[in-house]
């Protein structure tokens, strides 16, 4: 029975990191539904890039107050966890503090000292936030897609983070032999008081409870992940590395047009010739994307990666002048389709059965798709190198080469250029006029 | 303009035998649009001044495609680019400059794909240089003191990183240059971009072009420059609307280098 608490630990440890490994397969697998990207180039570049934008956040300081708001509770949350080290140590060989008996007893307090302080630190952050949200009301987080789930979400991250670093106070403050060693308790000395009626026997059962409380919340703050925004504390890095080290203003040439437009040039082309051998068992490729498979596999990682912070939606000259148009929206709804996938995938033994539905039409509409300037204003915005333009993109191709579905006005503009060159109606032979009007 | 303005074309060139050092890219809106035109002539004039050996496509340009691409019409866009790339192709073209950045970032991006590898610059980038290099000096009298803001266009900015060249061009006409908030990086589209300005804008508060001339206004400048003849229509239409069209004036900085 003494080992009892070391395999009740070792249980929990398992099943906690084991659902999530789950989840991650899952993740992993739904990403793959999208089209491959050969991202082997600028490897250097893309480095370069998960070191400045992930890992130094320089485009989250770019917005001062949220962005230093943010790296405090970033480097609280990545420092604070080397604790979790220890408490899986302890947890399954039953130790106390292994770290003391490893590191000299100045160096432990220095760290259990930074610790405790970035907690108290995390904790006005976070309060800051929760303020930020729900008492001044920033702009950003009141748009029409951040009612219901997508708001409690945000919440309850906060309010996890509230818990999670009170129980570590806690747990250290009831300790009686760290407040004894009187080294590193620089915030938890402040908070023993409080417990210095109980009898050591009940600060024993408060530390340990904390202590549990700990680490299970931790684990359930793991497994939360893949059902919350949150998931960019993980997927940021990939996320980044990733995304697109060409100038913004390249859109891609769409090969499939590439190879039609070559034969439809081509004077020696025979139009009546039989398609190759190879070409027999393909489907023919679809122009665009109308669902969440015609995207690409990055496209995807960023609508996983998204954390709705809104910072797209707010520099969106569409959405600044009341139009539907969201980015973040744009974003939302390629995951939320994507999960949707992923559990049909998951209910039909691993094989998507049509649904009769798609990104184009029940979640994204075409007012939202032409309603963009492509001005990139989205894109240079996002703190994760998430790209909603390329997503609009490819969903205007599908609505025009597909559907011949684009607004009266610009039919009449193509029509222009394909007979006269030009997107007015005037005649080609009138190009150099200018040169002779005064 | 009165001057007579030296208008050679790659044909007239090739047919002298002659290769000239830069193909200038006029474009569907410098061609054809009342407004873009003078901005053309602008520019044709700052060449003719620092006598540069440039010429144009003429009859034989076409639509770069850049709209229809932004539209969703790969099909148009690339034949088009297929269409343009032969001619440029068998002029032997190396460089091109243009005065609109939406065929600047086509030209640049797009077309090396489909094989059309060339290098291209947009106006504001090649009048600084030509100042840099002593062909083109400006008197800087005419707008010394100035107000002057200047609007960064989408492809040239975000699209390309090019926010330097034309300010530092605006900075030879001695004017006083005032920053809006929203510039550079942030700045706000006009409201053109990705084929807007051939279609009506969906249902809003607001237009974009108007947000963008309050942004301007609030620098209370005398000028607001632009590097685009579709933000020159977008922030003329939008200083109208806000009826400051008499204190108020929209010019392209070719305009402003081709009377400094």
């Amino acid at each position: 029975m003494e080992y009892l608490p070391n395999i009740i630990f070792a249980i929990i440890l398992i099943a906690g990191i084991g659902y999530f490994a789950n989840n991650v397969k899952k993740l992993i697998r739904n990403i793959k539904l999208g089209h491959k990207v050969d991202a082997s180039d600028h490897k250097s570049e893309r480095w370069k890039n998960v070191v400045n934008i992930a890992l130094g956040q320089s485009k989250l300081v770019k917005r001062p107050v949220s962005g230093i708001l943010h790296a405090i509770v970033y480097v609280g949350f990545v420092i604070i966890n080397m604790e979790v080290l220890e408490i899986i140590i302890d947890g399954l060989f039953g130790t106390h503090r292994i770290g003391l008996s490893v590191l000299p007893e100045s160096v432990y307090g220095f760290l259990i000292g930074a610790f405790e302080i970035l907690a108290v630190l995390v904790l006005v952050s976070v309060t800051v936030f929760w303020i930020r949200r729900n008492v001044i009301k920033i702009k950003r987080f009141l748009s029409s897609e951040m009612k219901g789930w997508p708001k409690n979400d945000g919440n309850f991250i906060l309010y996890f983070e509230v818990v999670l670093m009170c129980l570590f106070l806690v747990m250290n403050a009831t300790d009686t032999t760290f407040q004894n060693l009187n080294s590193g308790n620089v915030i938890s000395q402040f908070i023993a008081p409080w417990f210095s009626g109980f009898e050591l026997e009940t600060l024993h059962t408060i530390e340990s409870v904390a202590w549990w409380l700990h680490i299970v919340g931790i684990l359930i703050f793991l497994n939360y992940l893949y059902f919350s925004k949150h998931l960019h504390i993980l997927l940021a890095f990939p996320n980044v590395y990733y995304g697109s080290v060409a100038p913004k203003g390249k859109f891609n040439n769409l090969e499939a047009v590439t190879a039609e437009v070559k034969l439809m040039m081509d004077p020696d082309a025979d139009p009546y010739a039989a398609p190759p051998e190879t070409a027999e068992d393909e489907v023919p490729a679809k122009f665009g994307a109308s669902d969440v498979m015609d995207l690409t596999q990055v496209q995807l990682l960023n609508a996983y990666t998204c954390t709705e912070c809104g910072r797209c939606t707010s520099s969106c000259p569409a959405n600044l002048t009341g139009k539907k148009l969201s980015p973040r929206k744009i974003m939302m709804d390629t995951r939320d389709r994507l999960e949707e996938v992923g559990k049909n995938i998951d209910l039909n033994k691993g094989k998507f059965v049509d649904d009769g539905k798609q990104l184009l039409g029940d979640y994204i509409t075409n007012e939202e798709l032409w309603a963009c300037t492509t001005c990139n204003a989205c894109v240079e915005e996002c703190p994760v190198s998430i790209n909603p333009l390329s997503i609009i993109m490819e969903m205007r191709r599908y609505l025009v080469m597909e559907q011949s579905a684009a607004p009266m006005e610009l039919n009449n503009m193509m029509t222009n250029i394909e007979n006269n060159g030009a997107p007015w109606p005037y005649n080609q032979m009138d190009r150099l006029n200018w040169k002779d009007e005064n | 303009m009165s001057e007579q303005l030296n208008v050679p074309t790659m044909a007239e060139m090739m047919a002298e035998g002659k290769q000239p050092e830069i193909l200038f890219w006029v474009g569907s809106a410098g061609s054809y649009d009342d407004r873009a035109k003078k901005i053309t002539k602008a520019f044709v004039k700052i060449l003719n001044k620092a006598n540069v050996n440039f010429a144009v496509l003429g009859t034989e340009e076409s639509n770069t495609g850049d709209v229809a691409k932004r539209a969703g019409n790969e099909f148009l866009f690339q034949m088009q680019a297929v269409m343009n790339i032969e001619v440029l192709n068998a002029y032997d073209v190396k460089r091109i400059v243009t005065c609109d950045p939406h065929s600047f970032n086509c030209l640049k991006n797009e077309y090396p794909g489909l094989g059309g590898n060339y290098d291209v610059i947009h106006h504001t980038q090649y009048i600084e240089e030509l100042i840099s290099s002593g062909r083109l000096t400006v008197d800087g009298n005419t707008f010394k003191g100035k107000r002057i803001t200047f609007h960064d266009p989408c492809y040239l900015g975000r699209a390309n990183s090019i926010y330097d060249a034309p300010r530092d061009v605006l900075k030879k006409t001695n004017a006083t240059l005032v920053e809006m908030k929203r510039h550079k990086g942030t700045a706000l589209c006009c409201g053109a971009g990705g084929a807007q300005m051939f279609k009506e804008p969906e249902k809003g508060d607001k237009d974009i072009n108007v947000l963008r001339t309050e942004d301007a206004l609030e620098t209370q400048p005398e000028i607001i420059a632009t590097g685009c003849p579709y933000c020159n229509t977008m922030m003329t239409d939008g200083v109208k609307f806000k009826e400051k069209e008499a204190d108020i004036k929209v010019m392209d900085i070719a305009e402003l280098i081709a009377d400094a």
